[in-house]
């Protein structure tokens, strides 16, 4: 049979490797942290201290959600570059109705992400109804929603936000060592029962299994990592609320997107938007979802910096923070061409940029060195990706 | 049973079709041939609801069925192969074949339903692949053409269109997608492949149809015919 001999020619090597979404996957990121680990542990004591591994997850957080909402639109093979400004013009209503006007925490926040989601619905309007490419758009909302942070924020320039208020503190909320065990525990009881649970349909399904060992080192992986976590962040003050809050929005975005349908159109149009048309998926729908999500996203980093400044000032949401957030779903291994990459590389792609970041002030250099690392790390990251990718394609 | 009767399509002066009969009927192989220009694309077009005839009859049985958007076609129970594949390079086979139409039980997705009925699918059609899960990217062309004519068959139709089914695909795919086409009529499907490959023309359909010009310019049964009969037709030569 020719079939046959065709199939001679895919050794499983290759389809292992390409099962994974991000073309090698996220090995070489890992081994990039673990260099980048090394390499600054060894330059300075304090960086592998529990006390400086607490500030780099606290760090982790506000870009790092930003950078989620940029995986959404990159997955579509857009780009969303009004992320920074987004976040910034976001956290500065929240702490106008929260500050100047004395309105409820809980109240400002939903007005935030509210205008965060409006904001998100035009730039997708204009994207899917007046034709404008993404770039464009959000550039537009790049220089715009900019434009209008200042303007809110007036002359003053800077709001502080209560250092006891609830926005304040969210930042500096850390988890009681058994509410962090508990965390850990439900997360591998979760994934191991579905595991199973999945072999078991697999099973009566007919269907081929995975191998168990696979199952298995993949739960002890989790296991053994998010317990050196806890006991690491442990040791210093706990793990930091904020760190839990962006974990469960990497997690959750993800398991969305493998497991709706949602999540299936969104790949399907980033791999083929006129195929995905033609199969009646509401391509345009979609993209407007994905913008809003965005948005929404980034207004929420942008609170969760805000929370971390306990201010909010002319320069929230500017300088590198949209090129360091789209830096990292690009390192954590996000296609610019759309439709391959998981939510996850927000996380590892944070950790890398930030870990740089941090590694860099604590040896006292200059953020010019910091920035040319973080250029090398980047394009390094795509090189070994699109590297792999060709290698892996006939 | 499927008839298409004096259909007729204008682009501007063009004439692209001029009063063309067609039928179909399950079973059978049905090949549409003929020189660039001479309507095979627009006639598909008209029948997958892509574009609407000016004038003439589309019968299902006897009765005349409206086809005015490819949504139409599909739940008429035709079903359309293109050219372009268009396949999502960057999901799965199942993926690929469930594309628009996944299973879900409240908007999460069935996968292990899909899995199974994908399999059975691909199997039931001799398709082989090693692995379902990888992107369709990971594909020969070969393998690629037959996912995408598995889909084909996902939505249960009648009536299968294949265009230009083997077009930039080596001889041994070739000979693996002309098996595949094979196994479709042997189901009991109606199929219209539409090729510019003389030789695959004549390894798998029953019966040939050739236009010129936007004109029916000859049928023939495939067996019975010669190829100079055939080239004779397309090219309008004196036969």
């Amino acid at each position: 049979m020719t079939t046959s001999a065709k199939a001679i020619r895919w050794p499983a090597r290759l389809t292992d490797r390409a099962s994974r979404p991000g073309g090698v996957g996220s090995w070489p990121v890992v081994g990039g942290l673990i260099a980048i680990a090394i390499v600054f542990g060894s330059l300075n004591e304090q960086f592998l201290s529990a006390e400086n591994l607490t500030n780099l997850a606290l760090q982790l957080a506000a870009t790092g959600t930003i950078s989620l909402g940029i995986i959404m639109v990159l997955l579509l093979g857009e780009i969303d570059l009004s992320a920074g400004s987004v976040s910034g013009l976001c956290a500065a209503v929240l702490a106008i109705v929260h500050v100047r006007h004395g309105q409820s925490a809980l109240l400002a926040v939903v007005i935030a992400l509210a205008l965060g989601a409006v904001i998100g619905l035009v730039h997708g309007l204009m994207f899917t109804q007046l034709r404008m490419p993404s770039f464009v758009v959000t550039l537009a909302g790049l220089i715009g929603w900019q434009g209008l942070l200042l303007y809110v924020l007036g002359r003053g320039g800077t709001i502080n936000l209560p250092f006891d208020g609830v926005i304040a503190r969210l930042s500096d909320t850390w988890l009681p060592p058994w509410a962090s065990w508990l965390i850990v525990v439900l997360i591998v009881g979760v994934t191991a029962t579905s595991g199973v649970l999945n072999r078991r349909l697999r099973r009566r399904a007919a269907l081929p299994l995975p191998s168990p060992h696979r199952l298995v080192l993949r739960i002890a992986g989790l296991a053994v990592l998010l317990g050196a976590v806890v006991l690491v962040l442990s040791a210093d003050r706990g793990v930091p609320l904020l760190l839990v809050i962006f974990g469960a929005l990497v997690v959750s975005l993800d398991l969305v997107l493998r497991n709706t349908v949602f999540g299936q159109w969104i790949y399907a149009i980033g791999g083929n938007a006129e195929a995905a048309r033609r199969a009646g998926i509401p391509v345009t729908r979609l993209r407007i979802v994905a913008f809003v999500l965005a948005s929404t996203l980034a207004a929420f980093g942008g609170l969760l910096a805000a929370s971390r400044l306990a201010a909010v000032n002319q320069s929230s949401g500017g300088s590198d923070t949209l090129l360091m957030a789209i830096a990292a779903a690009v390192i954590g291994g996000v296609s610019l061409f759309g439709g391959r990459g998981r939510p996850y590389a927000a996380l590892l792609g944070i950790l890398v940029i930030q870990s740089i970041t941090n590694g860099m002030l604590l040896l006292n250099v200059d953020s010019s060195i910091r920035f040319m690392v973080t250029a090398v790390v980047l394009a390094a990251a795509v090189a070994i990706d699109s590297l792999s990718r060709r290698g892996s394609e006939q | 049973m499927f008839a298409a009767r004096g259909v007729s399509k204008r682009y501007g002066a063009v004439r692209a079709l001029d009063a063309v009969d067609l039928d179909l009927s399950a079973g059978e192989v049905v090949a549409l041939v003929g020189d660039n220009g001479a309507g095979k694309s627009t006639l598909i077009k008209v029948i997958s609801g892509a574009v609407t005839a000016d004038e003439g009859r589309l019968e299902r049985d006897g009765v005349a069925v409206q086809i005015n958007n490819p949504h139409q076609a599909r739940s008429l129970g035709i079903s359309t192969v293109y050219q372009d594949l268009a396949l999502c390079e960057n999901l799965n086979v199942i993926g690929n074949l469930f594309l628009g139409s996944e299973r879900r039980r409240w908007s999460l997705l069935c996968k292990i339903d899909m899995e199974r009925s994908a399999r059975a699918l691909l199997s039931s059609l001799d398709v082989r692949i090693q692995d379902i899960q990888v992107p369709v990217a990971m594909l020969s062309g070969g393998q690629r053409q037959s996912v995408a004519i598995a889909r084909a068959l996902v939505g249960e139709p009648w009536l299968v269109i294949l265009d230009e089914p083997t077009a930039a695909l080596g001889v041994e795919q070739t000979a693996q997608v002309l098996d595949l086409i094979r196994r479709l009529r042997d189901r009991g499907l109606a199929v219209l492949v539409i090729s510019h490959n003389l030789a695959d023309v004549r390894a798998v359909s029953d019966r040939t149809v050739v236009l010129r010009l936007g004109r029916n310019a000859g049928e023939f049964r495939t067996a019975d015919t010669s190829p100079e009969a055939i080239v004779a037709a397309i090219t309008g030569a004196a036969a």
